[in-house]
Parts: structure tokens; sequence; C-alpha cells
């Protein structure tokens, strides 16, 4: 329209759509998934946000394959993951963290219950062994079957499950989950070979036409210190002790009193047991002090409520008979223990050592380029790999955090590196996201709401039973404390970008779709970053 | 142990939320929303003013079945919406002068009622200004004759669009182009102001509130409770400037919500003179919070007496409306 304006007129009638405000902009919004700090915490690199914006809409079969495309074992972990996502948790800032690990839990019973099903891809033609059904065993099958290779998994005990069966207790792992989980492993046709203990491991991959291996043998060995002890009989290790509860050969009689040696989960988990066993007396003597235990605290507590006394800042200095003599300590400067040479004497029938595992890796020692370093830790690079190609290892015989968690993950980026590896290719991480910190939130507009806690067995029938001590939430509870989860770094589709833009730039795209900005108007205010709740949009200079 | 669901993340404090039912969302979260000052609009980046109004004419377009008037007076919403002849408006709109909004409106109301066209509604709107400075003798007449117009005052506390001169609800301390923060006293003075909303309820319409652009939840329902009744309904919307408060564009929304919390814009509404609701604060913050933020108030942050002035205003408000409440999250 070029005619001839009035006198003092310059624009044609119309919409103002004609005038594109664009063109004032030097910083420009953009959507952006920053990592929340949840997933970045999780050590087998679960989506936690995503699979709880599933489960938040009732979608718990969604949320449950989104879990379960890193983690093969969510009812296992729901029950014993030391969930250091929750210490991550942003809304821990706010009033208390997501209970992410009762919601995982809920996701994989609701699995088991209702049968849902993984998938695998078409067959590869590859094979691969696995040594080892452990945690990290079983995660690395399982990712290599998605991945559509076979696998053949050898496992030198009666049953498959590794330290989840024979080191953690039935209170908090339950077996028929347990079963339930690798059960569910197999029906993807993972093929597994009990009692078969591998002693050369070049031979086994040969007679299984195997492409490459995956080692995961955890570390079973027992760590023992030289103890003067008169009858060396009442001295047992935890491994071992743990291991016979599962076996059925537990000593018939683990004695009155017991002193369990050590300060980690394993001895928490050694002495509870004992008092399961028939102990009316179940003391921990630990060299150092509280803060400085290596278990976890939920679990000191446990114990401490269970009756387990625990004498700080103790070594054992001698054993004669049911009399155990030990040595107070005091921290020096650098809070490392030092003797006092002050002594006491504690009655125990028995004494059990909860010291530490080593790795029985004798018959790798025969591998060319195999690295073994002290107490039998392989060393592997950063795909997993040792130092043969082909032969990648994980879980608690490589140096890192021995934990389910840590095994599983390191199963799964194994896995990966293994796919890559039988096709020729390398494996490359995704790029990671910038972190979504608390302080890229606008946590206004979240409402109140405290976390969901977990009933629990009552005192009497704990220490009569194994029966698993902490219970699920129902659906409803579940899904409250799933509602809790500030959706950090990643959109949740409140609208308010949609809302607050005062120049309609913003296009709602619809359910599920998101929105996109129509750069033609927007000013670049930063009102909709400023406002959006979650931290999922990202101010950008202008290239001008 | 089992808790009822009620819990849905954010509540109703975000726009929408795709966890409730359609009902619970705003007008702002459909896709079908008027978009009545639609983009191209020439109003700042980050511009109170701006949203406030989409947000109150979207509501009353849906409210009477897109079957509004509107009646603007002169100031920054003119302005920046309607550089004749182009038009920033999808809704049939009629600008006269800066004073006589709510007059044109009496009389838009009355050529209606005399067409009998009962069902088409009238919504006037201006600046506070143009509200309760220039306008506040023909909008008194408008409010004792009871005539059939819905007005909403857009407040950002000066007149912005001749350049930030103060108005009649200019608050304490703030510089304006007109109160310098120069010598003993600098900005606005202490003392007086114009409480427009108290003042509409003392003519005893059927409805009197007053509004947040923070609180969209709030200020939908208030129109849209407005547009059901008939008769003279007055809304006090608090839109924050970023031009004349010397704040950044994208704190708008922090602004108007800091307002609230700190007690200094009470939210309340009123029925045939009396207060019948106040909306409580849910995290209450201290003044400085909200005044920092704004060079126009730079000088009163480092003036103990002059933050406790303003603070004890807000406290005012605080007992005044009853804003501080057990349980009001
Ligand atoms: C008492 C106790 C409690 C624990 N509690 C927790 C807990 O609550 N949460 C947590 O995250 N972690 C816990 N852990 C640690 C956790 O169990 C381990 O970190 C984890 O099981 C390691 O997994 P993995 O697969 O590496 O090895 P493992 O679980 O140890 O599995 C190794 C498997 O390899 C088999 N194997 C060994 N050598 C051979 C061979 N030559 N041929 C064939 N098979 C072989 C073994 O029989 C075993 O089944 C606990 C550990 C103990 C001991
Ligand atoms: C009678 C008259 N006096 C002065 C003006 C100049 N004028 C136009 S807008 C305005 C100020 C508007 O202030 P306000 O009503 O608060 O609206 P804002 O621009 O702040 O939104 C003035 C003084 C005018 N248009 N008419
Ligand atoms: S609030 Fe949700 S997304 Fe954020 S850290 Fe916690 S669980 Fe993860
Ligand atoms: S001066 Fe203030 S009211 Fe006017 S357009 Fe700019 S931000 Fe909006
Ligand atoms: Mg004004």
């Amino acid at each position: 329209m070029t005619q001839k304006k009035p006198f003092a007129i310059t624009l044609d009638i119309g919409s103002s759509l004609a005038n594109h405000t664009g063109s004032w902009r030097t910083e420009r919004p953009v959507y952006v998934h920053r990592m929340p700090p949840c997933n970045n915490a999780c050590p087998a690199g679960e989506n936690i946000q995503g699979w709880l914006h599933d489960a938040e809409e009732g979608r718990y079969e969604d949320a449950w394959h989104t879990l379960t495309a890193d983690n093969p074992l969510p009812a296992i972990h729901g029950r014993v993951c030391y969930h250091p996502c929750e210490d991550a948790c942003n809304r821990g800032q706010l009033d208390t963290s997501v209970n992410i690990h009762a919601i995982e839990r809920f996701l994989g019973d609701e699995a088991l219950r209702q049968g849902w099903k993984i998938s695998c891809a078409p067959q590869t033609g590859k094979r691969v062994l696995v040594v080892g059904s452990g945690p990290s065993g079983l995660s690395a099958a399982y990712h290599l079957r998605r991945l559509g290779h076979a696998v053949v998994i050898y496992e030198a005990g009666a049953e498959a499950g590794g330290m989840m069966r024979y080191g953690i207790p039935q209170y908090r792992m339950p077996r028929d989950i347990l079963d339930a989980e690798i059960g569910r492993i197999a029906g993807l046709g993972v093929e597994f070979r009990l009692n078969s203990k591998v002693e050369d491991l070049e031979e086994t991959m040969d007679a299984e036409r195997c492409d490459a291996a995956f080692i995961a043998i955890g570390a079973h060995l027992a760590k023992r210190v030289d103890i003067p002890a008169r009858d060396a009989g009442g001295i047992l290790d935890a491994v071992s002790v743990l291991r016979g509860v599962e076996k059925g050969d537990a000593p018939s009689f683990i004695g009155r009193r017991v002193a369990v040696y050590g300060g980690g989960n394993t001895a928490l988990d050694v002495a509870r047991t004992a008092e399961r066993l028939g102990a009316k007396e179940a003391m921990l003597i630990y060299r150092r002090t509280r803060e400085q235990m290596p278990a976890h605290d939920f679990e000191v507590a446990e114990a401490l409520e269970e009756g387990v006394q625990v004498h700080w800042l103790s070594t054992i200095a001698g054993v004669e008979g049911a009399k155990v003599k030990i040595e107070k300590m005091k921290l020096d400067e650098n809070g490392w223990p030092q003797p006092t040479g002050e002594f006491e004497t504690l009655e125990a029938d028995t004494v059990i050592l909860a010291l530490g595992q080593m790795t029985d890796s004798d018959f790798l020692a025969q591998v060319d380029g195999v690295k073994i370093s002290k107490d039998g830790v392989v060393e592997v690079d950063a795909g997993m790999m040792t130092g043969r190609p082909g032969i990648f290892a994980g879980g608690d015989m490589v140096p890192a955090e021995r934990s389910v968690t840590v095994a599983v993950g390191h199963g799964k980026l194994a896995a990966r590196n293994i796919d890559a590896y039988l096709r020729g290719t390398r494996f490359e991480h995704a790029p990671r996201p910038e972190l979504a910190t608390f302080d890229r939130l606008n946590t206004w507009y979240f409402t109140d709401a405290d976390k969901t806690r977990q009933a629990q067995l009552d005192m009497a029938r704990r220490l009569s039973s194994f029966k698993e001590i902490v219970q699920g939430l129902d659906e409803e509870t579940a899904l409250f404390e799933s509602r809790r989860c500030l959706s950090c770094g990643n959109c949740f589709e409140c609208d308010n970008c949609y809302g607050v833009c005062p120049d309609n730039a913003v296009k709602k795209l619809g359910p599920g779709q998101g929105y996109e900005f129509n750069y033609e108007f927007c000013k670049g205010c930063g009102l909709c970053a400023a406002e959006c709740p979650c931290g999922a949009i990202a101010i950008v200079p202008e290239q001008i | 142990m089992t808790q009822r669901v009620k819990f849905y993340q954010t509540g109703t404090f975000t726009v929408g939320n795709r966890l409730l039912d359609a009902e619970s969302r705003t007008v702002q979260a459909t896709v079908e929303r008027n978009n009545s000052l639609t983009s191209g609009h020439r109003a700042c980046q980050g511009c109170g003013e701006a949203l406030g109004a989409r947000y109150a004419v979207d509501a009353a377009m849906r409210a009477c079945n897109s079957q509004l008037l509107c009646v603007n007076a002169t100031g920054c919403l003119e302005v920046f919406s309607t550089p004749y002849p182009e038009s920033s408006w999808r809704v049939a709109w009629l600008h006269s002068l800066f004073g006589n909004a709510p007059a044109v409106a009496s009389g838009v109301a009355a050529a209606l009622r005399a067409k009998g066209r009962t069902e088409t509604r009238v919504l006037a709107q201006g600046g506070d200004g143009g509200t309760v400075d220039i306008g506040m003798g023909c909008l008194s007449g408008m409010f004792e004759r009871n005539d059939d117009v819905l007005y909403i005052c857009y407040d950002n506390e000066a007149y912005m669009n001749t350049g930030v001169q103060r108005s009649g609800r200019t608050p304490p301390g703030a510089r304006t182009s007109t109160t310098p923060a120069v010598g003993p006293h600098p900005g606005n003075v202490f003392g007086q102001g114009k409480h427009p909303a108290i003042i509409a309820m003392a003519h005893d319409i059927p409805y009197v509130a007053t509004a947040s652009v923070a609180d969209l939840h709030d200020l939908e329902e208030k129109v849209t409770k407005a547009m059901s009744i008939g008769g003279a309904r007055f809304i006090h919307v608090h839109v924050p400037c970023p031009l004349g408060w010397g704040s950044e564009p994208c704190n708008t929304m922090r602004l108007a919500r800091l307002a609230v919390e700190t007690g200094l814009f009470p939210l309340f509404e009123g029925e045939h003179g009396e207060v019948i609701s106040t909306t409580p604060i849910r995290r209450r913050q201290p003044v400085e919070e909200y005044l920092k933020l704004q060079k126009r108030f730079r000088h009163v942050i480092g003036d103990p007496q002059a933050l406790a002035a303003i603070q004890a205003l807000a406290d005012r408000n605080i007992r005044r409306f009853n804003l501080v409440r057990e349980n009001a999250a």
C-alpha cells in the first residue's frame, strides 16, 4: 500500500502485526534441556526427571520404560540403592528432597505385578561372554541383549545375583523381588551357566564362540588383619557369615554376644543379621567416629534402633576365648585415629571381621594386557575396557565406589562400548548439558508439600525375622510424591512462558509438544526465562 | 498413611498446569485466548501494562462471549497500541481524550441501552494518571450514576507516556522526573496518596477489586466476576513499568509479586462499599527486597528512616487487610 497518506500519517491502516518488533532484540530466549541434579548424580545414569514426568501423569508404564532404558533393576534399586540422586535433589533446598527411590520401587514392583515387557533389537549375530551375575554382569547382559547381541553369563555360584543375594540381607532385599528382576533378564534370552566358575577366560570365550567379554566378578575375598588370638576358631569374616545365611549353612549358634570389627555397611548388616540369628547383643568395634563411618547414615540409624551397640574409636588388640581386648583410640590433628595405650576388655562369643574385600582376579593374570593392581583390582579405560582389546570389566572389581548402582552403571557403559567395539566404531557420550542448579529455578511457583515417608515393620517383627523392613508406597502416595518433582531444567508445560509474554511471542504447540518462540515479535525482555519455574529457558546474546 | 492426591506440583500458581483439569487453568493458558492486544504493539520490553491489559481484556472477552466494546483513555496503553491508523486491538475499541474515558464509556453504555443491545458490554480502561487524577471527576460520576461499565485502571505509578511525571499513585520516596532524588527529602513526598479502590468503594458500587499482573488466576477471577454483574464496577491492577521504575524488563513479574508479598499492594474485593475478601500473602518479604530492584528507589536503600517509613506503610496494609494468616499457602 504505497498510496499517498494524509498529513502526519506514516502508517498503513491495519493490524500492528505488520510491525515486527523482533528487530528490537539484543538477546533471545531459547528452550533448553538442562541436566537435572538427580540425573547428574545417578551412577546408573537414569533419566530420573524424565520418568518422574511420566509418573506425574499416572503413566507408570511409560515411566518404567524410561527408567529401564538405563537400569534393568528398578525394584531392586528402589530398595538398596544409596540414592545419591536424593542428596543432589534441588527440592532438598526448598523443603525435603523428592523420595525418588520410593517411587522407583513402586514402579519396579508395579512392573513385576503387571508383567510389563522389554523388547530387544533384532539379532546382530554377535555373542558376548559375561563373567559374574552380580548387578554389573546382569546390567551388561541386559543392555547387550537389548542392542541385539547374544549373551551368555558364567556364574560360579549356584544362583545368580552376586552380592545382592549372598551379601545384602533379606530384610533389605527380599529374594522374590531379586528372582523376579533377574528372571525378566533371563526372559530376554540371556543364557545363564550356573555353578560355572571361569578359570581360563580365553578358553571359555573360544568354547562359547564369543566375540567379546565383560568381567564382573566382584570382590569376595575378605580382608583380614593380624589379631593375636589364642583360639582363632571364634573369629569369622562377614561375607562368609552372610553367604552362609543365604545358603542355609549359617553357624547354628552365632553366640549370645557378637562383636563385629569394622564400620562399613557390611559391618552393620552382619551385626543386624547376628541379632536375627539369635544373638542377644551385637556390638560394633570401629576405629574412628560416627562422622567418619563409611556406612550410610540411615543404615547406622536403623542399626542403632535395633539395639546394635557401637564402640567408637576402638581397635581390637587381642582375642582370648570369650574375651576381646580393645584399645581406645584418639584422633590426631589430621583426623587419623592414634593408639592411646588405654585398654578395655569386652565379652564376646564370636568376633566377625568386616574390614573390606579383595577381588579374586588371579585367573586374569594369564590374559595378555590385563593390568591387575592392589587387592586384585583390575584397571580399565574410560570405556570400561581392560588393557586387552575386547575384554571389558566393571563393578566392584574395578577402581570405583562399590555399590549396586555403580555396578549397574558400569554394566551399561561397558555394553555400549562393547556394542561399538563389535561394530568397529567408537562409543561417544552425548554432550552433557549445563547443570540445572537451584538458582536456575523460580521456586515461587511450587506448592509446599513435604516428603512422604515409607512405613516400617514394627521392631518386634524386625528382630525376629528377615522380613523386609521398609514398606512400599501405595499408588496415590507414589503419585503425590512424583508430583513433588520440580522438573529441574526441563519443561513441564506449565504455560508460564506462554502466559507472561507481553508480546504474544510464544506459540503453544499442544500437549506434549511444548512451545515455540515467534522471533518476529519477541522483543527479548526475558520475562519468560525469569518466570519459568524449572529453568528450561536460556537467554543468549543475539548475533548482531 | 495414604495421601489424598491434592497436590499438583505448582497448584494454580502457574498460568496453566497440565495436571489440572482444563477448568482450573486460566484463559491465558488456552490457545483459544483472544489476544485482544496482539503482537507488534510498541510497548517497551517487559511492559507490565501491555500484559495486564491482555490478561484483563481476554478474560472479559471470554466472560461476555466476545460482545465487548472498549473505551481507552490516553496514555501508554493507547499510544503504544494505536499509532493511528494502525492498531494492536482485536476488540471494538474507542479512544477519545486523556481525562474523559469514564464519561465516554457511560455514553456508550447509554447508547447501547437505547438501542436495546443489552448483550454488548462496555469496558473502559486507563492509566493511573488518567484514572485517579484527571479522570477522577467523570469516574466518580460514572460510579455515582451506577452506569453499566467495568472500569479498569492499570497502575504503573506515574505518567509514563509523557516521561515519568508524578501522579496521585506515585509511592512515597519514588523518584520521578517531577520528584527528583535531591534535597533533604528526595523523591515523592510521604504522607498523602490516593487509593482508587477505596474511593470507588466509597460510592457503594456493586463491585470493586484490586489485582496484580503477578497473580493471573486472581485477576481473571475478579474480571470474570465483575463481568457477571451489572452497574458500575472498578478494578485496580498493579503493573510494573521497567522504564519508569528503572527495573530490568525481566523483573516485571517479580516486582509485581513482591509488591503483593511485601504488603505494599494489598489484594482485596469489595461489594456495595464493604470489603468481602482479601488475598493472603504467601511468602512475606521485607520492602527492601522490592525497592532494591528499582532505580527510582535507589536513594531510599541507603536511608534507614525512609526505608522504615515504607515498611510501616506495608505493615499498615497487612494489619488493615489481614494479609498474613496461618496456613496461607
Ligand atoms: C553385606 C553387603 C551389603 C551391601 N549393601 C549394599 C547396598 O545396600 N546397596 C548397594 O548399592 N550396595 C551394597 N553392597 C555392595 C554391592 O553389593 C556390590 O557393590 C555389588 O554387588 C557389586 O556388583 P558386581 O556385579 O561388581 O559384583 P558381585 O555382586 O559381587 O557379583 C560378582 C559375581 O561374580 C561371580 N564370580 C566371581 N568369580 C567368578 C568366576 N571366576 N567365574 C564366574 N563367576 C564368578 C560371583 O559368584 C558373583 O555372583 C553391599 C555389599 C555387601 C557385602
Ligand atoms: C488533557 C491532557 N493533558 C495531558 C496530556 C498528555 N498526556 C498523555 S498521556 C499522559 C500521561 C498518562 O499517564 P497515565 O494515565 O498514568 O498512563 P501511562 O502512560 O502511565 O500508562 C499525559 C500527561 C493529554 N494527552 N491530555
Ligand atoms: S526436583 Fe525432580 S528434577 Fe529436580 S533434582 Fe529433585 S527429582 Fe530431580
Ligand atoms: S513506558 Fe512503561 S507503561 Fe509505557 S510501554 Fe514502557 S513499560 Fe509499558
Ligand atoms: Mg501511569
